[in-house]
């Protein structure tokens, strides 16, 4: 019993490129690769479609128990095909366009919006053979595109012409720049640890979950990440009970659709990059094929982000970008520092650091964790102020009797 | 270099998720600040006041129910206080505790809801709300042992009760009343340390006690900004000066001092319901013997209670029919709005919605 | 419990103060004239032995051949009540100061009455119809309005 990556044959990738491969004759190589690409980008972006589905009708029961009721339980087992009436609804409705929107910045919107989330998965590895494109700057390519939501929010709440659309916009601009930094400083402790910009050689990097070694910077980039797909308590962009909406509330029909799957795409997207980068990927016990360990840790995340979705309130826009460059900056460059100096003093002449180091860093990092997180809460939280006491005005007396 | 900004006019509602109801604030921001307000009103507006002329004084306990929905037994409660006062009409001892308790009960409910939006405003996405309504929907089970009515429950009299408390009434009533501390202890659990809480209500729509008063604010609110006034205790109507309980108040009047108090005053109200059901006379009669058609004497009488949302107040003018000559209501969420402006001016667009929300309004009070 | 502040006293005080402005008293309540509205507010509030304060409410009644507007005061710091009235006579046109600037707390509550008695309050700084919309005919609340 290791914690491996373990190949599951058939579930493999590269076994299905193997399998058209023998299919045609000699010397077609290439057309192999090709169709076996579009086949495969076929199956994970619908498979992809697919799990946004389910995960949505997995939202809403998680959030019904923790929010003390049942949540979808009619259509299906479950409720399970409640997504697919969801989407029925969608398609069938009126797709309105406001008088005075841009209605090509508009239309266009919800393509940005969910192309680039999409595209991300290109380069998560689902197995040890299993990814879309062997990118090796795959941490980069993620960073780079998931910045491209900020435009199609931004084009969203433009181009519907409406205040509340616009007010959301604005806010999500100024937030999800705010939040790239973080995210970005989070990541860097992972790829100094790993020495390697690449998804897979990172999943091969941890012997023992990144997680435990630096957790300060999964704690940082777990922040950075729930503001970058705008969750509570980052959620500044849709902030319902302030914008109605937000930057969705001039959108209906099938573009609406669309901007949803994007939405509820995108805290999957997210726990599988967080599963990869801090949680081992496709490792795992055998026999359990790595595909499975890792969807069971992508729902793990996703539950944990649920859980906090569903438990706190929401924080004010400008606390927000405080938070990320009071707080979260400023412990980001405290794990780099960390990170860097320990990976100094304990790789050999190639670069490489054993599971036994990986445990002794561990032991530091925890420590400074804890310290580190303890003096921001100090220094930026508020149960630290004192309270004046009550006591009663002078104005008011309510025992007076007859003067 | 300077940008040219031009300040943006918002229409918050008449339809929007935080408005509780149909209310509209024409608000000017100057980016996420808020530079000027004006609440517009009327959208619920149901000449409740005219149609009052018009029925006679038992008819109108139905017209109470519906001004401030959440809490209609206090509304009753008020409205036959006024009638009684006018009328002369005694109330039958037994009849006051159970008033008492039902206030006391609608108080906690409507605090409930008062609390559990209050976070809905601050974005914790429904959860505190629906802990809130579990504690809300016991007391309104309770509500319809007593009535047969939830919402709408024109349970009290001029002259008393609508009839007596069902027997099982009384070991359902404790066991609410023996789980409601453990309720709001875990509700404090969840919201009252939690740091976003701290950082999104401390010193966030701030009412100082002079502006407060100023402003004739009253209830939860006048109390957060450190004015110890109850009516309660100030001018005790049925069996409150027979009760032991503490009125708490607030050091800032800023958001999470109304929250803190109003979460202390379910606590009080639990006591005062647990010394209620020990005080009680056993048996007897809930409702004096007071005709169908009551025939005020010509006068007028203000009698004033102390609402969940403040001081409710009916100002009755009889020309000695059955039907009052004019029928004011001094309704607390109204009037509590008057400071609207002097809280929201100058705070973000975040502050002004929680703000909003923790005045505490009912739209069918303020448009009546 | 709130003790009502005697009417004599009050007309007495306010007569000194502002000679003929009280016109009538009784128990609780004490009458004065339209056009001391003001100054009455003023003193009601500043003078220490009175202190009222806390307004309660103001109503209007129509009675047919006049308005009476009602103010219930509230001294908190002596627990003490009084009701002011004020008799304003005809039906059209009228008008009376508003007490806005002494008390804020009479804002919403003057517009209301604006709104659904037609009396004009001078000195108010945003004297428009509440929860009717403007242009609305008639002003409900009085008796000779027929829906």
């Amino acid at each position: 019993m290791s914690y491996e990556i373990h190949a599951a044959g058939i579930l493999d990738f590269g076994s299905i490129y193997a399998f058209i491969d023998s299919l045609l004759p000699e010397g077609l190589d290439w057309l192999a690769f090709t169709v076996g690409g579009f086949v495969l980008s076929f199956i994970v972006i619908n498979a992809l479609v697919m799990s946004t589905a389910v995960y949505t009708w997995f939202e809403r029961r998680t959030l019904g128990r923790f929010q003390n009721r049942l949540g979808p339980n009619r259509w299906g087992p479950f409720g399970v095909l409640q997504p697919i009436a969801d989407l029925v609804k969608l398609i069938t409705k009126e797709d309105t366009t406001p008088d005075d929107a841009d209605r090509w910045v508009m239309t266009l919107a919800p393509v940005v919006l969910l192309v680039p989330t999409l595209l991300v998965v290109a380069v998560v590895p689902f197995g040890q053979d299993s990814f879309l494109g062997r990118l090796n700057i795959g941490i980069l390519f993620v960073l780079g595109v998931t910045s491209v939501n900020t435009i199609a929010i931004f084009m969203a709440g433009w181009g519907s012409a409406n205040k509340y659309a616009m007010l959301g916009a604005m806010r999500g601009v100024a937030m999800l720049v705010s939040y790239e930094v973080p995210m970005a400083l989070g990541v860097v402790g992972v790829v100094l640890l790993s020495g390697s910009l690449a998804l897979f050689d990172i999943v091969e990097a941890q012997p023992i979950p990144f997680l435990l070694v630096q957790p300060l910077g999964f704690l940082i980039f777990v922040a950075a990440a729930s503001a970058e797909m705008s969750r509570t308590p980052f959620d500044q962009i849709e902030a319902e009970s302030e914008l109605g909406s937000g930057y969705n509330t001039e959108y209906s029909g099938i573009k609406f659709a669309l901007l949803f799957l994007a939405e509820f795409m995108a805290p999957l997207i997210n726990s599988m990059i967080i599963v990869v980068l801090f949680l081992g990927g496709t490792r795992g016990f055998s026999p359990v094929p790595g595909q499975i360990w890792f969807i069971l840790k992508t729902f793990a995340v996703v539950f944990a982000l649920l859980w906090v979705r569903a438990t706190w309130p929401r924080l004010r826009v400008d606390q927000i970008m405080g938070f990320a460059w009071k707080g979260l900056f400023a412990l980001s460059l405290v794990n780099i520092f960390a990170i860097a100096i320990e990976v100094v003093i304990f790789q050999d002449e190639t670069g490489a650091i054993t599971a036994g180091q990986m445990w002794i860093m561990a032991a530091i990092n925890w420590a400074i964790t804890i310290a580190a997180v303890v003096v921001t809460a100090r220094t930026l939280g508020q149960r630290k102020l004192e309270r004046r006491r009550a006591s009663p005005s002078p104005l008011a007396n309510m025992y007076a009797e007859a003067d | 270099m300077t940008i040219k900004t031009e300040p943006v006019t918002i229409n918050l509602g008449p339809q929007h998720p935080s408005t509780h109801g149909v209310f509209r604030l024409r608000v000017t921001f100057d980016g996420e600040v808020v530079l000027d307000v004006e609440p517009v009103f009327g959208y619920l507006h149901r000449g409740s006041e005219k149609l009052a002329e018009s029925r006679t004084y038992v008819q109108i306990v139905t017209l109470t129910d519906r001004m401030d929905y959440i809490a209609s037994m206090s509304n009753n409660l008020a409205y036959v206080r006024a009638v009684e006062k006018l009328a002369g009409i005694d109330v039958p001892e037994r009849a006051q505790y159970i008033r008492v308790i039902s206030a006391e009960l609608q108080r906690i409910a409507s605090h409930m809801m008062a609390t559990g939006f209050l976070l809905n405003d601050l974005g914790a996405f429904a959860t505190p709300l629906m802990y809130c309504f579990r504690e809300r929907e016991r007391i309104l089970d309770l509500f319809e042992m007593l009535c047969g009515a939830r919402i709408t429950l024109s349970y009290m009299r001029p002259g008393g009760l609508l009839q007596d408390a069902p027997p099982d009434f009384w070991p359902a009533l404790d066991r609410v009343v023996k789980d409601l501390p453990a309720s709001i202890d875990e509700l404090e659990q969840l919201i009252t340390g939690n740091e976003i809480v701290l950082t999104r209500t401390r010193n966030v729509g701030t009412l100082t006690a002079e502006q407060a008063i100023d402003n004739s604010v009253s209830g939860p609110m006048l109390r957060a900004a450190g004015v110890q006034w109850d009516l309660r205790k100030a001018d005790p109507y049925e069996v409150y000066d027979r009760l032991e309980f503490d009125v708490p108040i607030g050091a800032d009047g800023d958001n999470f001092d109304r929250y803190v108090v109003r979460i202390q005053e379910m606590r009080e109200s639990v006591r005062i319901i647990e010394q209620c059901v020990r005080q009680m006379p056993e048996g007897g009669p809930v409702r004096s013997p007071a005709p169908f058609f009551i025939r005020a004497p010509e006068g007028d009488a203000y009698s004033a209670v102390e609402g969940p949302k403040g001081e409710l107040g009916f100002y009755i003018v009889s020309d000695g029919g059955i039907a009052p000559y004019r029928c004011k209501v001094r309704a607390p969420s109204f009037i509590n709005l008057t400071p609207l402006r002097e809280m929201l001016v100058g705070g973000k667009m975040g502050d002004l919605i929680t703000t909003f929300g923790s005045v505490d309004i009912v739209l069918g009070e303020v448009d009546r | 419990m709130t003790r009502a502040h005697s009417g004599e006293d009050a007309a007495r005080r306010i007569d000194e103060a502002i000679p003929g402005a009280a016109v009538e008293y009784s128990q609780t309540e004490v009458w004065i004239l339209p056009q001391y509205i003001q100054q009455t507010a003023r003193l009601l509030k500043e003078d220490g032995a009175l202190d009222f304060s806390f307004l309660n409410a103001v109503s209007a009644v129509d009675y047919v051949e006049y308005f009476e507007m009602v103010y219930h005061l509230l001294s908190l710091r002596r627990n003490a009540s009084l009701v002011v009235k004020s008799r304003i006579y005809g039906r059209d046109d009228l008008s009376i100061h508003s007490v806005y600037d002494v008390w804020k707390g009479a804002d919403l509550q003057e517009r209301e009455i604006w709104d659904l008695m037609g009396i004009h309050f001078e000195g108010h700084p945003n004297m428009k119809r509440i929860m009717l919309w403007e242009g609305f005919p008639g002003h409900p609340l009085r008796k000779d309005f027929l829906g």
